[in-house]
């Protein structure tokens, strides 16, 4: 088991026939995901990667069952591409392109909060992964080990180095979700910290966030409430100076709010084991874990 | 990206938003010229900065004579402004605004921002005006107002209503306040604003809503499509470094520590300073070289990062995803050859193709250790720039 992803979803890509979009599908179809085809638009009936081209969103779902699609267009053209697959019919949307406006993302949170059944990840983000069955995304698959650690993060290079701790110990990952590091994401941390405690596969999680926003204070509640298997929680930024925005759109102390001081204070209250230095993620899940 | 208060002005101008008569000028002879096209006998001279407390900073006066308007600008023009919001350098400036005087009755504060929680563009105002509006929803929460904007339709006038009845309005200010609150919001909107801000929106002797300051950041991700909007860009309100990054794709913020980093990521990157100071140090920089970490940008991320004095070690971490850190060594080692990096430097490589990169640096020659993880890394940087802290 797994969340959101497996051996069998059927993934197509937008903007497949771009630079990000080729160099990423090849590194997908090698890693064995069901990668069944891509839209650009006026391309239609031609073949890319040895996988067919369609013009719109609708005819790929249609003719190849896909449910899953992942997005590399240009940040301008992101909520529209997003807005095609979701009335398209494609279920889990994963859109990794950075700099796509806030309001778009505003806009497009609204329109999807009106056709449940339809999940954005993303954007700005490196995607999801189950590790042996399906990559939607630019991480490196080749760090990633099956397990049963669920992993969800802000940002995509930390992302790796829980990943990377989590593969030397053996201990491995369900699913590997990066949420993104824009101010409106798709899915927060609570919508995918509640995929794994429901998912049997998931036995503990390790979630990695960040300054700015108070995502992390409302998973935090989440956690206390709902979740039952333990969490290891790590928050960068504790040097981050206020005001300036750290590289991420939505890494930004604004008005005194969000800092990291705030967040650990929120984790560690819920009962999360919290750790102050981005390496001692694997030690930490071996001690609330018990495993060798 | 921030804009001065006349740029804000000219804006709430464009949309019908009663603003005074004003003019921003770049010399003393054109403030005089200013005053005296504006008419009257007072005038309102500010300096123009991309920095709150002004007024307390002797930056905003009162002027009772034209010799008044041209002294406050000779005064300050050329020169730095420091605020509670600067650092001790202060915010240059070169531009004075020269406004006609507004007499008030009453001082309210109305702004904007994109609420991430809620997702929602959120309209605030209170009776407290003039004050730091920070201060107000820290100590007395229930004199802020709010106002949802509803993403499918817009802001609805009875909003506004509900709000101007709400601070005490009456009458005609009702309807000046509903206007101003529906052309804000599409401005707002239609400007790609991340921040807006009028702090005070005044109620004048006369008894009219009038806007007496303007404050609208927006959003750096929608400028491509706002031409006009870009060209008001200011560079001489940013870090010099931190602009001539960003002409280099790179992100940097400056700090003041002595452990200069250059990391692959923005959330690494911040780890990475945390975990610098978590091991005794402290963190010079924040800087993403970006996924692709090449020769070109590595060399103009070490220039950066050592024209900052205060650095006596770089750190790098790179944990390579879709790109080798054979790559990378190659383009840190090409780096440190041209800009001759004369400060010990200590890289971590994680991923892809880590071992061959490390072999990389290691038979360079040069002076750059290898580390053996990131811990060790921290450590070796720590130690390199004469220990812990």
């Amino acid at each position: 088991m797994s969340i959101l992803i497996d051996k069998n979803t059927k993934v197509i890509c937008q903007g497949f026939t771009g630079s990000q979009g080729t160099l990423h599908s090849e590194q997908a179809l090698k890693y064995g995901t069901a990668l069944v085809g891509g839209v650009t638009p006026g391309k239609g009936g031609s073949e890319h990667l040895g996988l067919p081209v369609f013009d719109t969103v609708a005819d790929a779902v249609a003719k190849t069952g896909a449910t899953a699609s992942v997005i590399y267009v240009p940040a301008a053209f992101c909520k529209d591409s997003i807005l095609e697959a979701a009335d398209a019919g494609i279920e889990l949307i994963v859109c990794i392109t950075e700099g796509i406006p806030a309001l778009d993302m505003l806009a497009v949170k609204a329109a999807l909060d009106a056709q449940p059944g339809v999940r954005l990840v993303g954007p700005n983000c490196p995607g999801v992964i189950t590790p042996g069955q399906c990559k939607i995304g630019i991480m490196p698959g080749e760090i990633h080990l099956p397990g049963k650690v669920g992993i969800v993060s802000r940002s995509g290079t930390l992302t790796y180095e829980a990943v990377k701790q989590t593969t030397d110990r053996g201990f491995g990952q369900s699913t590997c979700v990066g949420i993104g590091g824009d101010p409106i994401p798709g899915s927060s941390f609570i919508d995918i910290l509640s995929l794994f405690e429901q998912d049997p596969a998931t036995e503990a999680i390790v979630m990695v966030g960040e300054i700015g926003g108070s995502a992390e204070e409302e998973a935090a509640e989440f956690i206390k409430a709902k979740v039952s298997k333990p969490v290891v929680g790590y928050i960068a930024g504790v040097t981050a100076p206020p005001g300036k925005r750290m590289g991420h759109a939505g890494a930004i102390i604004a008005g005194g709010k969000g800092t990291a001081k705030e967040k650990f204070a929120a984790l560690k209250a819920a009962g999360v084991r919290t750790v102050e230095s981005l390496a001692d993620i694997g030690d930490a899940l071996a001690e609330v874990t018990g495993w060798k | 990206m921030n804009l001065h208060e006349y740029q804000a002005k000219g804006l709430f101008r464009d949309y019908g938003i009663p603003v005074s008569t004003g003019f921003a000028v770049d010399t003393a002879e054109e403030a005089v010229e200013a005053a005296k096209k504006i008419g009257g006998e007072r005038w309102v001279a500010k300096v123009q900065v991309h920095a709150g407390g002004r007024g307390k900073a002797g930056g905003v006066k009162l002027c009772d004579s034209l010799d008044e308007v041209r002294a406050f600008a000779e005064n300050w023009i050329g020169k730095n402004v420091v605020t509670f919001q600067t650092d001790e350098n202060g915010q240059p400036v070169s531009k004075i605004f020269v406004e006609s005087l507004t007499d008030i009755d009453r001082e309210l504060y109305l702004g904007a921002v994109l609420d991430r929680s809620s997702r929602r563009v959120v309209f605030m105002a209170s009776t407290e005006g003039g004050v730091e509006i920070e201060k107000v929803a820290e100590e007395t929460p229930e004199k802020i107002l709010r106002a949802v904007i509803n993403p499918y339709v817009g802001a609805q006038p009875y909003q506004g209503r509900q709000l101007a009845f709400a601070l005490g309005l009456k009458g005609e200010q009702v309807k000046q306040f509903t206007n101003v609150f529906m052309a804000l919001s599409k401005l707002f909107h239609e400007c790609d604003c991340s921040l807006l801000e009028i702090n005070p929106l005044v109620v004048t002797k006369e008894g009219n809503i009038h806007c007496l300051d303007a404050k609208l950041g927006l959003d750096g991700n929608a400028l491509y499509r706002h031409p006009k909007l870009k060209a008001m860009h200011d560079p001489s309100q940013e870090d010099e470094r931190e602009a001539e990054a960003a002409q280099f794709n790179l992100n940097y913020v400056a700090l003041d520590g002595s452990i200069g980093c250059m990391v692959n990521g923005a959330g690494l990157a911040m780890g990475t300073m945390d975990l610098v100071k978590h091991r005794g140090g402290s963190p010079a920089n924040f800087l993403d070289v970006g996924g692709g970490a090449t020769k070109e940008a590595v060399a103009e991320a070490f220039k950066i990062i050592l024209s900052d004095s205060n650095v006596k070690a770089v750190l790098i971490n790179i944990f390579g995803g879709i790109v080798s850190c054979a790559t990378i060594a190659e383009g840190i080692i090409g780096a440190v050859e041209e800009v001759g990096v004369n400060v010990p430097v200590v890289v971590r490589f994680e991923g892809n193709n880590a071992e061959n990169g490390r072999k990389r640096l290691a038979e360079s020659g040069l002076d750059i250790t290898a580390a053996k993880s990131l811990t060790d890394a921290a450590d070796k940087a720590v130690a390199a720039a004469g220990g812990k802290a």
